[in-house]
C-alpha cells in the first residue's frame, strides 16, 4: 500500500514543454485516470513517473522522492505497462513474466527459488498456464496483454503505471484486462495511474480523473465533474452527450455534427 | 519445467561432449604424423597413471611423431577452438546488445581495422621484423581493431544515440570502407608484400603455436567471463531500452561493458588468426535455431558450438589440398554464406 504524489512534474523534449507543472496526489489504493486528446502529454507524464524520461519536479511515493532511489529499487516500487510493449516473438510467456523479477535480482545474481515460485504463482493466478510454454509470437492480443500485466505484477511494485492498456484490444478483451487490473488493485492494494482513450471505461474504473490539455491539467477530480459535456467539448472539440446511469456510471456518447 | 535450468545445463554438457569429439578428430587428422588411432593412446599414455608404471597404455608413437601432435596439431586445434568461440560469442552478444541480428564486431570495424594495422606493419618493416624479439603484427592489429571500433562507436553514439542500432551500423559501414580503402591504397603501392598481407588477412591457423595460445588466452578468458555474466541482462534487453530501464537495468552501462568485452576478445583473436569471417553471424543463428533465442542458452552455447565449428572448418583447410593450405577464412565463408541464405529463407532473421 503506497500513495503516489506528483509535485510540479515537468517534461521537456527539445526545449518544448510537453508536461507543465503537473501536481496530484493518488491515495494508497486509488486509481487515477488520465484523459485528454492525443499529444496532451499523458504518456510523457507516465514515463516521467517510471523514470525513463528526464523530468523536473518530484515524484514521491509515501512521501519519499523516487529520484533518491537506485534504478532497481525504483523498478521494484513502480511497475510500467507501456502502450506498445516490445514482445520478442521467440520468447516464451514464462520467460516474459520472469523478466518482472529483474529488480529483485542483483547485478551478478540469478533468479532464486523464491523468484521462480513467485513467477509460477502469478502465472497460476492469472490463469496463464496455457501461455507459459508458448512463444509470444503465437499468442493472441488478449493473452499478450495479460502477460504484460503479469510481468508488471511480478515486480511486486505497489504502484502500477498503465499507458493505454487496452488500446489494441477489442471491447471484450478491454473489459477483461481492466477487470483484471481492478481485481489486482483490490487484492494487492495497488495504486494505479493510467492513461485511457475510452472515456466511458476511464470513468468506470478510475476513482478520479485528470483531464490534460497541451501539457497541463485543465480539470481534475471526481468522474462526474470531469466528464461533463461542456468540458469535453472545450478540450476535445467534440460534441458528446453525457448520460448518467442509475448505478452512477457515466456514459459518454459521441454525437454527429449533422443528422 | 518451463524454468528450464536443467534443460540449459543439459544442452551445455551435450555441446561440450561434441566439442571434445570434434577436438579429438581435429588432433587425429592431418597430413604426416602417426596413424590416427594411435593418437588418443599417445595422449592417454602421457597422463600420469595411465602410461608406463600405471595402466601400461602403450601407443608406439615415437618422440618425433609426438612432437607433430603436441607442437603442431594441438596448438592449432586449441587456437581454432579459442578463436571460434570468441568470434561466435562476440557476434551473439553484439546481436543482443544492439537488438540487431546482423551485427557482429566485424561490422563495426574490428576486422578491417586489424587488417589495416597488419598491412601497415608488414609493408613498413617487411622481413626485417623477423629478427625482432616479438612479432609486432598481432600487437598493432589488436590496437587498430580496438581503435576502429572505438571510433565507430563514438561516431554512431554522437549522431544517432544508441537507441537505434542503425546509425551505428551505418557508421560501421563507413569506417570499414575507409579502412579497406586505405589498406588497398597501401597494398597498391607495395605490391611486393601483397601475398604476405593476403595470407594474413585470409586467416591463418597454420602457423599456430602454443605462444599464440598464451598470447590470446588472457583476453579471451576475461572477455568470455564478463559476457557469460551478462547473459541475463541480454535477455532483459530483448524488450527494448525503455522497458529494460523500467525493469531496473542500467542499460547504457550494460551495453558499454558488453561491447568493450566482446571487442577486446575479438580484437585479440583477430590479431593472432587474421580475418576469419562469418563465424560471428552464422554460429549464433545456428545456436538459436537449435536451442531457442534465450540468451541464457545462446551465450554459453555460442562458446562451445563456435569452438567446434572452427575446429571442424579447419580440417578441410589442411587436408584437402595438402601440402598446400586452403585459408580458413575461405572455408568459413564457403560454409557461412550458403548457410546464411538458407537461414534467411527459413525464418525471418530481421525480427
Amino acid at each position: 500500500m503506497s500513495s503516489l504524489e506528483l509535485r510540479g512534474v515537468t517534461v521537456q523534449y527539445h526545449k518544448r514543454q510537453v508536461v507543465r507543472d503537473f501536481s496530484c496526489l493518488v491515495p494508497s489504493g486509488g486509481w487515477l485516470g488520465l484523459i485528454g486528446p492525443n499529444g496532451a502529454g499523458k504518456s510523457s507524464l507516465l514515463r516521467a513517473i517510471v523514470g525513463i524520461v528526464a523530468h523536473g519536479g518530484e515524484v514521491l511515493v509515501d512521501g519519499a522522492p523516487l529520484s533518491l532511489r537506485s534504478r532497481s529499487r525504483r523498478a521494484s516500487i513502480v511497475a510500467y505497462v507501456p502502450q506498445e510493449p516490445v514482445l520478442p516473438e521467440e520468447m516464451t510467456g514464462h520467460e516474459y513474466v520472469s523478466l518482472g523479477r529483474t529488480p529483485h535480482i542483483g547485478y551478478f545474481g540469478s533468479p532464486s527459488k523464491h523468484d521462480r515460485a513467485m513467477v509460477d504463482d502469478i502465472i497460476d493466478r492469472l490463469e496463464l498456464g496455457a501461455c507459459a510454454a508458448r512463444r509470444l509470437g503465437a499468442l493472441s492480443g488478449g493473452e499478450r496483454q495479460r502477460l504484460v500485466i503479469a510481468r508488471a505484477l511480478a515486480t511486486e511494485a505497489a504502484i502500477l503505471v498503465l499507458d493505454e492498456p487496452t488500446s489494441a484490444l477489442d471491447i471484450g478483451h478491454q473489459q477483461q484486462a481492466l477487470e483484471l487490473v481492478s481485481r489486482l488493485r483490490r487484492d494487492h492494494g495497488l495504486t494505479v495511474i493510467s492513461a485511457m482513450h475510452d472515456l466511458t471505461l476511464a470513468g468506470m474504473y478510475s476513482d478520479s480523473l485528470a483531464l490534460m490539455h497541451e501539457g497541463t491539467v485543465v480539470a481534475q477530480g471526481d468522474v462526474v465533474d470531469v466528464l461533463s459535456a461542456e468540458t469535453l467539448a472545450e478540450f476535445y472539440g467534440v460534441r458528446v452527450t453525457v448520460h448518467r446511469e442509475d448505478d452512477g456510471t457515466v456514459v459518454v456518447v459521441p454525437r454527429r455534427e449533422q443528422m | 519445467m518451463f524454468d528450464g535450468r536443467r534443460a540449459v545445463a543439459a544442452r551445455v554438457v551435450l555441446s561440450l561432449l561434441v566439442l571434445l569429439v570434434v577436438a579429438c578428430a581435429g588432433v587425429m587428422m592431418g597430413p604426416a604424423g602417426p596413424t590416427w588411432w594411435r593418437i588418443p593412446l599417445a595422449l592417454l599414455e602421457r597422463i600420469p597413471g595411465f602410461g608406463e608404471g600405471g595402466l601400461g597404455v602403450s601407443s608406439g608413437v615415437s618422440e618425433r611423431e609426438w612432437s607433430i601432435i603436441w607442437d603442431i596439431r594441438m596448438p592449432r586445434v586449441v587456437l581454432a577452438g579459442i578463436v571460434g568461440s570468441m568470434l561466435s560469442l562476440g557476434g551473439a552478444t553484439y546481436q543482443g546488445v544492439f537488438r540487431n541480428p546482423l551485427v557482429d564486431p566485424y561490422l563495426l570495424g574490428a576486422a578491417a581495422g586489424g587488417g589495416l594495422g597488419a598491412t601497415i606493419v608488414i609493408t613498413t618493416f617487411g622481413s626485417s621484423r623477423v629478427e625482432w624479439p616479438i612479432d609486432p603484427v598481432p600487437l598493432v592489429a589488436f590496437a587498430f581493431a580496438l581503435g576502429t571500433v572505438a571510433i565507430t562507436y563514438l561516431v554512431g553514439a554522437s549522431f544517432g544515440g544508441l537507441r537505434s542500432s542503425s546509425t551505428l551500423v551505418l557508421a560501421g559501414v563507413a569506417m570499414v570502407s575507409l579502412m579497406t580503402a586505405i589498406q588497398t591504397f597501401i597494398l597498391q603501392r607495395n605490391s611486393d608484400v601483397v601475398r604476405e598481407v593476403y595470407n594474413w588477412i585470409l586467416g591463418r591457423l597454420a602457423t599456430a603455436s602454443w605462444s599464440d595460445v598464451i598470447l590470446v588466452l588472457p583476453y579471451v578468458a576475461v572477455s568470455t567471463a564478463v559476457l557469460l555474466f551478462h547473459r541475463r541482462h541480454l535477455d532483459v534487453l530483448r524488450v527494448g531500452d525503455e522497458e529494460a530501464t523500467a525493469l531496473g537495468i542500467p542499460v547504457a552501462r550494460v551495453r558499454l561493458t558488453v561491447v568493450i568485452a566482446a571487442t577486446l576478445g575479438t580484437a585479440a583473436v583477430v590479431a593472432v588468426s587474421g580475418l576469419i569471417g562469418f563465424v560471428g553471424l552464422v554460429v549464433p543463428h545456428m545456436v538459436r535455431l537449435i536451442a531457442g533465442a534465450s540468451y541464457r542458452v545462446v551465450v554459453p552455447l555460442a562458446v562451445t558450438v563456435g569452438a567446434s565449428f572452427l575446429i571442424l572448418a579447419d580440417i578441410p583447410g589442411r587436408t584437402l589440398s595438402s601440402p598446400a593450405e586452403v585459408p580458413i577464412g575461405v572455408v568459413t565463408a564457403f560454409i557461412g554464406a550458403p548457410f546464411f541464405i538458407v537461414l534467411l529463407r527459413t525464418r525471418q532473421v530481421s525480427r
